[in-house]
């Protein structure tokens, strides 16, 4: 598994490294590089609402894609070595996220000898207009 | 535990938040509910691993089950009728899920008040007291949506909380 990591890292492959995620594929995550970095997405689908009545994605695939943003991050943006291991998340649901594309980029604020911290903002109309903001813990032993 | 003056139909509820696109996805059933609390099981669905190697779900099943199941409890807390939206939520991943194995979980709503509802649960598998993912969430009243017309949580709009009237659920003012 981490070579294949490694391999797809090594080759700028992140959409094969995200599709190596069986919930990804569920749900509708994908992973690309544009100028930015790395940016991953959440395609819209009607097996993500969680609201009817507003048609909006439902809270727990938003805090999902927050995670998973975290995660490939980390993976392809910095140096590490193993699959980091999410300790926390923290969700803030700013607006609602509705029955489109949703984009999410993370950043790591600071990362030590075992433990990052990532902070990821996701929006639909563009960044300066967030659905959500989440910031995580991973330890990186 | 809380019950507002005009008690939500628990029934319908369940039937609300069982019919949800994604919580179909996830096969999640109730286990039970009462005003304020509840409980929820899902199986073990390969299509949902994080990663292949361990076959473990992805945290994001974790979140998604404990953010419906939080959703449910708080509108079993409140008035009838009273709109929500989660503000936030904190998960703790406490130990992996374990593969092929059913994964319950366990919230309160332990404090409502005129805006803001506060709720903390716990996934597991077989035991409670050996849990899976630990979490706290808030969630504002009297924006989002409501169960009367098979509503439940998900979106989420905290610059709503303004006109939050809401306050059915009791308590002091947050």
């Amino acid at each position: 598994m981490l070579k294949t990591i490694a391999a797809l890292k090594q080759s700028g492959n992140v959409a094969a490294l995200n599709d190596l995620i069986p919930y990804a594929r569920a749900v509708g995550l994908e992973a690309m590089l544009d100028e930015g970095g790395l940016l991953v997405a959440l395609r819209f689908r009607e097996s993500n609402i969680g609201n009817t009545q507003l048609r909006a994605i439902h809270g727990g695939v938003v805090g999902a894609l927050i995670e998973h943003a975290a995660i490939l991050h980390l993976l392809v943006e910095t140096e590490t070595a193993v699959v980091p291991k999410v300790i926390n998340l923290s969700i803030d649901y700013l607006r609602p996220c509705l029955a489109a594309d949703t984009f999410a980029r993370g950043s790591v604020l600071k990362q030590g000898k075992r433990v990052a911290n990532v902070r990821v903002i996701a929006w639909q109309d563009g960044p300066d207009r967030p659905v959500a903001a989440g910031h995580a813990h991973f330890l990186l032993t | 535990m809380l019950l507002p003056a005009n008690p939500p139909d628990l029934a319908r509820i369940i039937v609300a938040f069982e019919a949800l696109p994604h919580a179909n996805v996830l096969g999640m059933t109730f286990l039970s509910l009462d005003h304020g609390r509840g409980s929820v099981k899902m199986p073990y669905r390969p299509d949902l691993v994080g990663n292949p190697k361990t076959r473990v779900v992805h945290g994001g099943v974790i979140t998604a089950l404990l953010d419906t199941l939080c959703g449910a409890v708080v509108m079993a807390a409140v008035a009838e009728g009273t709109p929500l939206a989660t503000l936030d939520l904190r998960i703790d991943y406490l130990h992996p899920a374990t593969p092929e194995e059913t994964i319950r979980a366990s919230a309160e709503c332990y404090k409502v008040t005129a805006n803001v509802a506060f709720v903390r649960g716990l996934a597991y598998h077989e035991a409670i007291d050996d849990p899976i993912a630990h979490c706290a969430g808030t969630f504002m009243l009297g924006t989002g949506f409501s169960a009367t017309a098979a509503g439940t949580v998900a979106a989420s709009a905290a610059d709503a909380g303004a006109d939050a009237a809401g306050g059915t659920g009791g308590g002091q003012p947050c």
